[in-house]
C-alpha cells in the first residue's frame, strides 16, 4: 500500500476505470520499491500512520466500491500497529509463469474493463476471486457457521450451538495465539463456491481471509494485543487425500495429504528481504526476494552512483524454514509398489512441529519449480522440482500418549460404501457370513473364527477412572493352542494382514524390548529417542504372537500389564513413562510334547503360567477331530482350494476389502451399551456359571469371566451394527465362552469344566486327589509305629499295594513333598526320615 | 534405420502440435513394428552391447528387473523456446527427452506440464550364463552394423548437434569438470577407464567399471548396466521386481550428471534451498553419471513370463504351436532328465524325482495369505566337500535364473538379504532376496557351522523362513515393514534336517560312492550334448507354465482316499500331508505333460510320497534323537 508507484488506496478510493493488476505482478513491484510493512525482526515505526489510515478504510465492511489494489502480502495493519507477519507459506515460491507486463497488459486490461463495465466486478488477475465478495463471504462464514454435530477435539469446551469460529476468535483474544485454524469442510458446507476458490487460488484467497478475520477481530476486541496479526490456516481440504494421486493439475492448489515424516532438516534461515546500503551516501533500500533471487539495485536512487549498494546481512530479514520429507503411509499404497515421498517446507512457527516417525495430515500448496538454468550449460533438465508449502499440520497419532483418539482413526467412507455396509449388517446371518469370510482358506473351525471376529470388533470402551478403577479393558484376547500344523500361524497371518494396525511377532524371535519399547540414542542428534515395540505399535490394533510358548519368561512378564491394564510402564535411561497399549493379543501356542495330550490339562500341555492364561478371554484348542465326516469335508475343501478358479472363490466369500471396511466402520461408529434385559441375562449367566462348580465345591467362574462375557456380547452387538447389547448378543457370548471353556478348561480326569485349571493352574479334583494320597501315605507311615527311617522304594511299593487306585511315581513324590512341607518328614537320597 | 525414427517423429509432431493423438500413434507404431517377426533382433540390447557403442537417442532394448521406483516427476511436456536462427518462438516437445534446449520461456502459457516416473532397473539378477549367451548370441551382429551406418547416416540428420556425433569427445569436458570439482575422484577414473579400455574388451560384460559407484544390484558380484527408465504410460501396471523387456530411447546426455560443487557458494545455498536440500547421497543415487547409468525413455515394455531364451517369450500363436509340438516329446524328455538327475544325485532315483518336481514348481495363485504351488525341497544327507557346489552348477545349467547362498555363519551375519530403504539417499538398497520370479535359490546349509548368530543373522534366518513358508519378503522401511510377495524356488541342501522349514524333506541315499566326486560329476556333465541340455531347459520352463485342473471324479477319489487313510491311522496323515500330496500330484502330472489329474497320477503321487516318508522314518530311527 505504501509503495510510491502503486496508487495509494486512501487518496484514490474511487478506483474507477483503472485495471486491477494481477496480484503477482503487484507483489513484484512492491519488492523492488522497498517500503514493506515491518517484520517482527525489524519493527519499523514509519508505518504506524498509514496503518491507522488503512484500518479506518477496512473496518467499514459496508464499502461498496472496492479498492483496486489489494496488497496480499500485507493484508492489513492492525490497530495500535499489531505487526503483520509475512506468510512465506503462501508467497515464498511464487507462481512461475509471471505475466509479461508489456505484452499481456492490454489484453488483460480489456478483459477486466469490459467485465467491469458489465457488472462492476473486479477480480484478481488470473483468478475469478473478487476480494470484496470473498472477504464478505468469509466474514459471514465466521459469524454464522454452526456445527452442532462437531466432535473434533479442537472444539472441546465450545458451545456447539453458537457460531464456532467466533468462539475461536474469543479464544484467540484470551490466549493470544494469533492463528485461526479453519476446517475446509465447514467452508464447503457453508459456501461451496468460496471453498472452490480457496482450493483453487489459495495464494490469493488466504490473504483475503486474513484480512477479513483481522477486521472482524479488531472490531470485536479492539483492545487485544497480539504478537502479530491473525493468520488463517485452513486444513482438511477434501480435494486430495493421497500422495499418489497428486498430478500436474494440483500445482498451486491447496491440497491435504496424509503421510509419515521420515526426515527433517536443520533450521534454514531464508532471506525474505535484503537490505542494501549505498557505500557513498549511506542511503538504504530493501529488496524482497523474488523466486529465490534478489535483484541487486544497480544505481543508488539517492546519489545516482552506480554499483555502490552493498548487502548488509544483519539488517536483512530472514524467516525460519525447514525441509521435511514425508512418505506415503503404508495403508494408502497399492500392493507391489514402493511408497512415494514428497518434500514439504515448513515456515516460521511450523518449523520443528513434527518429528520423524510422526504420522501427519498436511494441508498446503503444491508447488513445482523448474530446474534453474546453469549458464555453463546449453541445455537444462526438463523436470520440475515439486514440493508442498505447508499451511497446517495435523498429527494423526498425537493423542496416543493420553486420552482416547477415536477421531484420529477416522476413515472416510463414501455414502455408497456406508449403504452397502448397512445393508450387509441388516442381513440376519451377517455374523455367520463374516465369520466364514474370515480366512476362507482355513477349513471350518467356525467357533474359532467367530471368536476372532469378535476380537476384531472389540468391546466398548468404558471409563471408570472417576470411581478409581481406571479404564476397563475393551479388547478381547484370544489364545489358540493345539497340534502343530493345524494352520494356527496361517490364521494369525490372515488377521495380521486384515487389520490396519496389526503386528506380527514370533515368540521365538522377540525379546521384551522388541515387544515393549526401548530407548535409543539418535546417531545424528545424540538425543535419546523412545523407540516403540510391537505392543505399542499395535495400540488400537491386534498384536499377533506366534509360538507364544517359546517366549522367554521375562518377555512374557511384560504381557501381564498389557493384557489387563492396557498400558506399558517404562523406566529406562531416565525416561519414565506409561504408554498406552490398548492392543488385543492373538496368540498361538504349541503343546510342549509337540502333540496335544488329551489326558492332560491345558496348563500341563502348554506350560504357560496360569496368571497369564486367565487374561485370555477365549482359549481355543485347535485339534484334529479325527472323525470321518470331518475328514471328508476337509479333503473336499483342500482339493477345491487347489483347483477352484479365482472367480468361484470370489462368489463364495465376502471380499476382504468389504470385511476390512465393515470392521473399521463398526469400530469407529458403533458403541453399543447394555440394555436392561441383556444385563439381566448376563447376571444370570454368571450366577449359573458359579453354580455349576459350587455343587462340587469348586469355583467355576470369576469376575474376570463376567467381564469377558460383557466384552464378547458388546462385540457381537457391534457385528450387528446395533447400539444396544441385547439378549441375543449375550446368548452368543455365553455360547462361545462355553465352547472355549469346554475345550480348554475341561478336567481330563473328571470330564467337567473346571475354571480353576485356568485360574490356578490345577483342577480342583487334582488338588483333592493330591491331598488324599498325602493323607494315605501319612496314615500308612503312622500305622507302622516308630520307624525313624524308611527305604524310599519300599515305601512306594507299600503305598501302591495298599491303595486301590493306581499311584504313579509322580504322585508319590508329590505326596512326599506335601508331607515334607508339613515338616512331617524329610527325604534324603533314598531314605525317608521322620521328624 | 528404424531407430532414427524416434527423433524425427517426435519433434515435428510436437512443433505443429496440431494432432493431439500423436503420442498414441507413436506408441502404436512402435508396438506394431516390434510385433513383426524378427523385429526384436534389429534392436540392439543394452544388456549386451557396451554403452559407448550405442548411439544416443536411438532405440534400444533392455531386459531387466524393476529394482526401485522413484517418486514421480513433472516435466515440460511442451515448452516454448526461441529459435536462434529465425528468432521466432517455437514449441518443442519434451517427451522422451531428458533435457530442453536452451532459452526456455518459463512464463509461456503454452507450457504443458506432464508427469512421468523413473524406475531404477537392473539386469535380471542371477541370470545364468547360458541364458545370457543364447539370448545375445543371435543379436551380436546388430550393434556393430548399427553403429557403422550411424556414422554414414549422420549427414542426413537435420537436427544434428555435436552431442550425438562424438560421444567420446563430448565426455571429455565433463570428465574434466568432475575432476576439477574434486568431488568424484572415482567417477573421474571410471569414465576415463571406460573410455580407454572398453573398446578393446568387447567380449567382457559392458561397463564393468561400475564397481566404484554402488549400482545397487541385488546379488553380489553382478555385472551389467543399471538403467534409469523413464515411464510415461501405465504407471500403475508396473510393480517392483517385475521383469520387463523395455524398448526405449537411450539418453546419455552429460548434462544429466549432477556436479556436486564441494565449496558451494554460501549465498547460492541460501537462495537456492530447493537444490541444496538433496543430500549428496541422494543426488548420487538419483542422478548418477549418465555414462554409467544411462537413461532410457520407455516406449513399450513387455512383461516377461520367463527369461528362457529357448522359448518363445510372448504368448502368441507361435507359443501355443511350440507348446503343442513339445508336449509330445515331454514324457521322453522327462525320462532323460530324470536319468541325468539320478546320476547327478549319485544314483538316488527318488531324490532325482523330487528334484525334478521342485524345479518345475511355481506359485500359481494365492488364497488369502496362503501361496499355492510352492514346493520347497530339503535335500538332507548331502555329502560334504564341494558336492553341493557342483550340484548348484548343474542346477544353474538347467534353469535360467539361480543364486547359491552359502549359509555360512559369516554370510548369515553379514549379508543383507532383505532390501532396506535408505532414507538419506532416498532409495531402496537391494538385498539378495530381491529376485525375479521363478529364480532358483539354492541354500547351502552344509556350509553352516556352530557359532553365534547375531541379531542381523537372526533376522536373515527369519527372512528365509518367511520366504519359504509364505513366499513373501518383508522389506525394511525402517518405520514399518512392507510385504512383497515373491515366487522363488528354494532348494535347501543340508547334512541333517534343515533348520529352515520346508515343504518336503528327502534324505539323499547315494547308491554309488565315486572315489573322486569332482571327476564323477564333471564326466556326467560333459556327457550331455548341448542339444540335450537345451531340451531339458525348455522342458523345465515349459512344464511350469502349463494349466492344470482336477475333475470332479478325481476329486471324489482323492477325498475317499484321504478318508480311508485317516481311518487306519489318524496320526499318519494330516491336513498338511494332503496339502503336500496335492502339490506333488499336480507337479507330477505337469511333469508328464498332463494337464488334468488322473487317478493314476494321484496313486503315483501317493506312492512316491510314501517312499519318501518311509525313508525319513528310517532316517529318524537311525539317528534316534532327531525329533
Amino acid at each position: 500500500m505504501s509503495s510510491p508507484t502503486s496508487t495509494p488506496v486512501g487518496s484514490k478510493p474511487s478506483s474507477d476505470g483503472l485495471a486491477s493488476p494481477p496480484s503477482q505482478r503487484r507483489r513484484g513491484q512492491d519488492s523492488s520499491n522497498g517500503d514493506l510493512p515491518a517484520m517482527p525482526t525489524s519493527p519499523a515505526t514509519d508505518i504506524a500512520s498509514p496503518a491507522v489510515h488503512d484500518t479506518s478504510l477496512f473496518s467499514s465492511p459496508r464499502r461498496s466500491v472496492l479498492p483496486s489494489e489489494v496488497d496480499m502480502s500485507s493484508p492489513l495493519i492492525g490497530v495500535r500497529g499489531t505487526p503483520v507477519r509475512q506468510r512465506p507459506d503462501l508467497g515464498s515460491a511464487r507462481k512461475a509463469p509471471q505475466v509479461d507486463l508489456h505484452t499481456e497488459l492490454p489484453s488483460a486490461d480489456g478483459a477486466v474493463a469490459s467485465e467491469q463495465a458489465a457488472g462492476q466486478k473486479l477480480v484478481i488477475w488470473g483468478t475469478d476471486v473478487n476480494v470484496g465478495t470473498c472477504k464478505e463471504k468469509f466474514q459471514r462464514f465466521l459469524q454464522r457457521f454452526i456445527d452442532p454435530t462437531s466432535n473434533e477435539d479442537e472444539n472441546a469446551g465450545l458451545d456447539l450451538n453458537e457460531p464456532l469460529y467466533m468462539q475461536k476468535l474469543e479464544e484467540i483474544s484470551v490466549i493470544g495465539e494469533p492463528v485461526l485454524n479453519v476446517n475446509c469442510s465447514h467452508v464447503q458446507s457453508f459456501d461451496a463456491d468460496l471453498y472452490r476458490q480457496l482450493i483453487s487460488y489459495p495464494q490469493e484467497v488466504i490473504p483475503t481471509f486474513d484480512m477479513a478475520v483481522n477486521e472482524l477481530f479488531f472490531e470485536r476486541f479492539p483492545d487485544s494485543i497480539l504478537e502479530h496479526q491473525i493468520q488463517v490456516r485452513p486444513y482438511n481440504a477434501l480435494k486430495t487425500r493421497n500422495m499418489r494421486s497428486l498430478n500436474p493439475e494440483d500445482i498451486d492448489q491447496m491440497i491435504t495429504i496424509s503421510g509419515m515424516v521420515i526426515r527433517t532438516s536443520q533450521l534454514i534461515p531464508e532471506m525474505q528481504e535484503a537490505f542494501f546500503q549505498c557505500q557513498v551516501c549511506a542511503f538504504s533500500t530493501r529488496v524482497e526476494v523474488d523466486r529465490g533471487r534478489i535483484a541487486e539495485p544497480a544505481v543508488c536512487r539517492n546519489c545516482n552512483t552506480t554499483h555502490s549498494l552493498a548487502l548488509i546481512h544483519n539488517r536483512s530479514a530472514f524467516s525460519d524454514k525447514q525441509m521435511i520429507k514425508v512418505q506415503e503411509s503404508p495403508d494408502d499404497m497399492p500392493a507391489g509398489q514402493t511408497p512415494h515421498t514428497t518434500i514439504v517446507y515448513a515456515h516460521n512457527d511450523l518449523v520443528d512441529k513434527v518429528q520423524p516417525g510422526d504420522r501427519i495430515n498436511i494441508t498446503g500448496i503444491y508447488r513445482a519449480v523448474p530446474m534453474r538454468e546453469n549458464p555453463r550449460q546449453s541445455t537444462v533438465k526438463s523436470v520440475y522440482k515439486t514440493h508442498i508449502d505447508v499451511i497446517h499440520f495435523r498429527k494423526t497419532d498425537e493423542k496416543r500418549l493420553h486420552g482416547l483418539d477415536e477421531d484420529s482413526d477416522q476413515k472416510l467412507f463414501t455414502e455408497e460404501r456406508v449403504q452397502t455396509l448397512k445393508e450387509l449388517a441388516a442381513k440376519p446371518d451377517v455374523y455367520e457370513r463374516l465369520s466364514s469370510a474370515l480366512a476362507p482358506s482355513i477349513y471350518e473351525q467356525e467357533d474359532i473364527k467367530k471368536g476372532i471376529l469378535l476380537q476384531l470388533f472389540g468391546g466398548t470402551r468404558k471409563d471408570f477412572s472417576q470411581t478409581g478403577r481406571g479404564n476397563f479393558r475393551a479388547e478381547v484376547n484370544i489364545l489358540l493352542c493345539g497340534d502343530p500344523g493345524t494352520s494356527k500361524s496361517q490364521l494369525l497371518q490372515y488377521v495380521f494382514n486384515l487389520v490396519p494396525r496389526g503386528q506380527y511377532t514370533s515368540g521365538k524371535g522377540s525379546s521384551a524390548v522388541g515387544l515393549t519399547a526401548y530407548v535409543m540414542k539418535d546417531p545424528e542428534t545424540k538425543q535419546l529417542v523412545l523407540q516403540t515395540g510391537a505392543l505399542v505399535l499395535s495400540d488400537n490394533g491386534i498384536c499377533c504372537i506366534d509360538e507364544f510358548d517359546k517366549m522367554s519368561d521375562s518377555t512374557r512378564s511384560v504381557l501381564h500389564e498389557v493384557m489387563e491394564q492396557q498400558t506399558l510402564s517404562i523406566a529406562k535411561a531416565g525416561i519414565i513413562c506409561q504408554l498406552n497399549a490398548r492392543t488385543s493379543v492373538l496368540a498361538a501356542a504349541n503343546p510342549v510334547e509337540s502333540q496335544w495330550n488329551p489326558k492332560k490339562t491345558t496348563i500341563e500341555n502348554i506350560q504357560l503360567p496360569h496368571t497369564l492364561l486367565s487374561r485370555f478371554d477365549l482359549i481355543f484348542l485347535m485339534l484334529d477331530p479325527q472323525d470321518e465326516a470331518y475328514d471328508r469335508r476337509l479333503a473336499h475343501h483342500l482339493v477345491a482350494l487347489y483347483y477352484q478358479s479365482e472367480e468361484q472363490i470370489e462368489e463364495e466369500f465376502l471380499d476382504m476389502a468389504v470385511l476390512k471396511d465393515y470392521i473399521a466402520y463398526a469400530r469407529t461408529y458403533i458403541n453399543p451399551r447394555l440394555n436392561e434385559e441383556a444385563s439381566q441375562a448376563l447376571i444370570e449367566a454368571y450366577v449359573d456359571m458359579r453354580k455349576i462348580g459350587s455343587g462340587r465345591g469348586m469355583v467355576s467362574a470369576y469376575p474376570r469371566q463376567l467381564e469377558s462375557l460383557i466384552r464378547l456380547a458388546e462385540a457381537h452387538a457391534k457385528v450387528r451394527f446395533s447400539d444396544k447389547v441385547e439378549t441375543v448378543d449375550v446368548e452368543e457370548a455365553k455360547r462361545l465362552h462355553r465352547e472355549a471353556l469346554k475345550q480348554s478348561a475341561t478336567d481330563p480326569r473328571t470330564g467337567f469344566v473346571d475354571i480353576s485349571i485356568l485360574t490356578t493352574g490345577m483342577s480342583a479334583t487334582a488338588r483333592k486327589r493330591k491331598e488324599e494320597v498325602a493323607q494315605a501315605l501319612k496314615k500308612m507311615i503312622q500305622s507302622r509305629g516308630k520307624t525313624p527311617a524308611m527305604k524310599y522304594q519300599q515305601l512306594f511299593d507299600d503305598l501302591r499295594g495298599q491303595s486301590e487306585a493306581a499311584i504313579t511315581k509322580d504322585m508319590f513324590e508329590e505326596a512326599l513333598r506335601a508331607l515334607a512341607d508339613e515338616d512331617y518328614l524329610t527325604v534324603t537320597g533314598k531314605t525317608v526320615r521322620l521328624l | 534405420m528404424r531407430m532414427w525414427f524416434v527423433c524425427r517423429f517426435c519433434c515435428p509432431a510436437a512443433q505443429s502440435n496440431s494432432n493431439p493423438e500423436w503420442e498414441a500413434k507413436v506408441l502404436e507404431y512402435f508396438k506394431g513394428q516390434l510385433r513383426e517377426k524378427e523385429s526384436h533382433s534389429w534392436v540392439p540390447s543394452l544388456n549386451d552391447v557396451p554403452l559407448h557403442y550405442l548411439k544416443p537417442n536411438s532405440l534400444v532394448k533392455f531386459r531387466c528387473l524393476v529394482q526401485d521406483m522413484f517418486d514421480p516427476e513433472f516435466y515440460m511436456g511442451v515448452y516454448e523456446t526461441v529459435d536462434p536462427s529465425t528468432k521466432a518462438n517455437v514449441l518443442r516437445c519434451g517427451k522422451y527427452k531428458d533435457v530442453t534446449e536452451c532459452g526456455v520461456d518459463l512464463n509461456s502459457r503454452n507450457t504443458v506440464t506432464a508427469e512421468r516416473q523413473t524406475f531404477y532397473c537392473v539386469p535380471i539378477p542371477g541370470e545364468s550364463p547360458w541364458a545370457k549367451e543364447i539370448s545375445f548370441l543371435s543379436a551380436r551382429v546388430v550393434p556393430s552394423t548399427s553403429y557403422v551406418p550411424s556414422r554414414q547416416k549422420r549427414s542426413y540428420e537435420e537436427d544434428d548437434d555435436d552431442m550425438d556425433t562424438q560421444p567420446q569427445k563430448q565426455r571429455e569436458p565433463h570428465t574434466v569438470m568432475m575432476g576439477g570439482g574434486g568431488e568424484h575422484p572415482h567417477g573421474n577414473g571410471d569414465s576415463k577407464r571406460q573410455e580407454t579400455e572398453a573398446p578393446s574388451s568387447q567380449t567382457t560384460a559392458p561397463s564393468d567399471c561400475s564397481s566404484h559407484l554402488d549400482l545397487n544390484f541385488p546379488l553380489p558380484g553382478e555385472r551389467g548396466p543399471a538403467c534409469l527408465v523413464k515411464v510415461y504410460e501405465g504407471l500403475d501396471s508396473f510393480k517392483l521386481n517385475d521383469t520387463l523387456e523395455i524398448y526405449g530411447i537411450l539418453s546419455v546426455n552429460p548434462v544429466l550428471t549432477v556436479i556436486v560443487y564441494p565449496h558451494r557458494d554460501p549465498s547460492l545455498l541460501l537462495l537456492n534451498p530447493t537444490e541444496s536440500m538433496e543430500t549428496p547421497e541422494e543426488q548420487r543415487a538419483h542422478d548418477p553419471p549418465a555414462s554409467l547409468v544411462p537413461r532410457l525413455h520407455m516406449l513399450y515394455a513387455r512383461p516377461l513370463q520367463h527369461n528362457n531364451p529357448l522359448l518363445p517369450s510372448a504368448p502368441t500363436e507361435d507359443q501355443s504351436a511350440f507348446v503343442s509340438s513339445f508336449l509330445v516329446e515331454m514324457a521322453s524328455v522327462r525320462a532323460e532328465l530324470l536319468a541325468y538327475l539320478t546320476h547327478v544325485l549319485l544314483g538316488d532315483g527318488l531324490a532325482a524325482e523330487y528334484l525334478l518336481l521342485h524345479l518345475i514348481s511355481n506359485v500359481y495363485t494365492r488364497r488369502d495369505v496362503l501361496p499355492l504351488g510352492k514346493f520347497t525341497l530339503n535335500l538332507s544327507g548331502c555329502p560334504l566337500n564341494s558336492y553341493t557346489e557342483r550340484l548348484y552348477q548343474i542346477v544353474q545349467q538347467l534353469v535360467p535364473c539361480s543364486y547359491r547362498l552359502s549359509m555360512s555363519l559369516h554370510t548369515m551375519n553379514s549379508m543383507r538379504l532383505v532390501p532396506k530403504k535408505d532414507y538419506v539417499a532416498n532409495r531402496l538398497v537391494s538385498g539378495a532376496l530381491q529376485l525375479a520370479r521363478n529364480t532358483s535359490l539354492f541354500l547351502d546349509e552344509t556350509q553352516l557351522e556352530q557359532g553365534q548368530l547375531d541379531s542381523s543373522g537372526v533376522r536373515n534366518i527369519t527372512a528365509l523362513g518367511n520366504l519359504i513358508s509364505w513366499q513373501k519378503v518383508d522389506y525394511d522401511f525402517s518405520y514399518h515393514q512392507m510385504e512383497f510377495p515373491c515366487n522363488i524356488n528354494v532348494l535347501v541342501t543340508s547334512e541333517g534336517r534343515s533348520l529352515l522349514p520346508s515343504d518336503c524333506q528327502v534324505p539323499l541315499q547315494p547308491q554309488v560312492t565315486p572315489p573322486n566326486m569332482e571327476e564323477y560329476l564333471t564326466t556326467i556333465h560333459m556327457a550331455q550334448f548341448t542339444s540335450q541340455i537345451n531340451k531339458f531347459r525348455v522342458y523345465l520352463s515349459l512344464a511350469r507354465t502349463l494349466d492344470y485342473s482336477i475333475s470332479d471324479e478325481v476329486t471324489k477319489a482323492v477325498e475317499d482316499d484321504f478318508v480311508d487313510m485317516r481311518k487306519d491311522d489318524p496320526q499318519s496323515v494330516t491336513a498338511e500331508d494332503l496339502h503336500r500330496m496335492l502339490v506333488v500330484a499336480r507337479l507330477l502330472s505337469l511333469s508328464l505333460g498332463q494337464t488334468t489329474l488322473s487317478r493314476d497320477g494321484w496313486m503315483r503321487a501317493k506312492h512316491i510320497d510314501m517312499l519318501r516318508r518311509s525313508r525319513t522314518e528310517q532316517q529318524k530311527s537311525l539317528n534316534g534323537n532327531e525329533p
